[in-house]
């Protein structure tokens, strides 16, 4: 198969030699793509436009010998300009894109690619608070992945809830009985935001108070992070002010 | 693989930026067969450019004193700042011979991704050179890409001042172009920046 085409999302691009890129994609059928971009950065490039991070679009390789070359490229849809007019959603996109690069490191599924695609239009069109979508989106993409937390029954026991002893490495809440000594307590109104943030309930999201969504907003960091096993670069610069 | 020496110059030559090993290979032989070729000049400007060239302490752009020339120049339009990512960005803009103001250089752009925030880039400095008042028009030309587009919209919101103008570069179609060839989003930009020729 040396030609393929795919959809696919711009999760980040490096500068290559004088006027190429190599683009990471998230596809929608062949996982994470690594591609070469010639001549994109020249000004007189005809799809340079298109394969910038948090566009989508449909994209024509052909395999090469370490990394694919992108032959042709048409946008799908276009969030970078949106994205970008909002300081706070544009720091929560590069999280996003951050989080699928590193998430997808051993192939990426449909359902990672929707997610992300979803939430970046989301934020294009301001549909939540951008910290709001940022955290529904890392549970989310943490539970595609098979990380699941737990915000009601026990993560070890399955014990019913609710619980208020939250340990990220056991993956979630659990039961007093099993909570090691000095495990951190979450109010149970922080609690029912994470689980409506994992569930997508955005009216009970949308009605939490600051200071609830910003302990859970440090909750989905450290458990995102844990389980990534690596810090998100683009965390720190997170804009929580919107 | 050279012997020692050689093959030193070519691991070295292709540490440089668009260098690939081919190209090492090829200047390397250069320098060595071309008796015309004056090594020790070459060797003399690279010391001294690494000894002499710094950041103007006014705008950052590179230069031999404390201030660049342009900072320096009596003739450049005080009111006028034009923000910059690189240096080479200035040479660049100073090629158009359109511009009259001043620079200020940030150092790059805020790209969360790569841990480049605000607090990274000459903001700061910026901030301090609008605070007498003097400065009644910043124009920003970061690149028009996803971290440049990103770096104006944070710089707008940020510089929110009474008397000051805040203007962006227009983007849209290349001169010498065809519109036919023209990516949708470069187009609808320059939709969007049209300009009125009459009426």
């Amino acid at each position: 198969m040396p030609l393929y085409r795919d959809e696919a999302v711009v999760l980040r691009t490096h500068k290559l030699g004088e006027a190429d890129r190599i683009v990471t994609m998230l596809s929608r059928e062949h996982g994470k793509i690594r591609a070469v971009a010639k001549g994109v950065r020249r000004t007189a490039s005809k799809f340079g436009s298109r394969l910038e991070p948090f566009m989508v679009a449909d994209v024509q390789l052909y395999e090469g010998r370490s990394l694919d070359i992108i032959t042709q490229a048409e946008s799908i849809g276009s969030y970078g300009a949106e994205i970008t007019e909002d300081y706070a959603s544009y720091t929560a996109a590069s999280v996003m894109v951050e989080t699928a690069d590193k998430i997808t490191d051993d192939g990426g599924s449909l359902q990672q690619y929707l997610l992300l695609i979803g939430a970046l239009r989301s934020l294009a069109r301001r549909e939540h608070g951008a910290s709001l979508t940022l955290d529904s989106y890392l549970l989310r993409s943490l539970s595609i992945a098979g990380w699941a937390p737990s915000f009601v029954d026990c993560a070890v026991t399955g014990a019913p809830g609710p619980h208020t002893a939250f340990v990220v490495q056991l993956g979630g809440v659990v039961a007093d009985d099993v909570a090691p000594p000095g495990a951190p307590r979450l109010d149970p109104a922080t609690l029912d935001l994470l689980a409506a943030l994992l569930a997508g309930d955005w009216p009970v999201a949308a009605a939490s108070p600051e200071r609830i969504r910003s302990q859970a907003s440090g909750i989905v960091a450290a458990y995102t992070q844990f389980h990534l096993e690596r810090s998100l670069r683009s965390l720190q610069h997170v804009d929580r002010g919107a | 693989m050279y012997e020692g020496i050689v093959q030193e110059l070519i691991d070295e030559l292709g540490r440089l930026p668009g260098i690939g090993p081919k190209s090492a290979q090829r200047i390397a032989f250069h320098i060595l067969q071309t008796e015309a070729f004056d090594v020790s000049r070459l060797a003399e400007v690279l010391v001294e450019v690494r000894e002499k060239v710094r950041f103007c302490e006014v705008c950052g752009n590179v230069t031999e004193q404390e201030r660049c020339a342009i900072c320096r120049d009596p003739r450049r339009s005080a009111a006028t700042i034009c923000v910059v990512e690189e240096a080479k960005d200035v040479a660049a803009i100073e090629r158009t011979r359109e511009f009259k103001g001043l620079y200020h250089v940030l150092g790059g752009a805020i790209s969360p991704i790569d841990g480049v925030g605000p607090e990274d880039l000459r903001i700061r400095q910026l901030m301090e050179r609008l605070a007498d008042g003097t400065v009644t028009e910043v124009i920003i030309a970061t690149d028009p890409n996803l971290e440049g587009e990103a770096t104006a919209s944070y710089l707008s919101r940020l510089l929110v001042q009474p008397n000051l103008r805040v203007t962006r570069l227009a983007s849209g179609l290349p001169v010498g172009g065809d519109l036919e060839y023209a990516d949708e989003v470069t187009l609808g930009r320059a939709f969007e920046g049209r300009r009125v020729v009459q009426g």
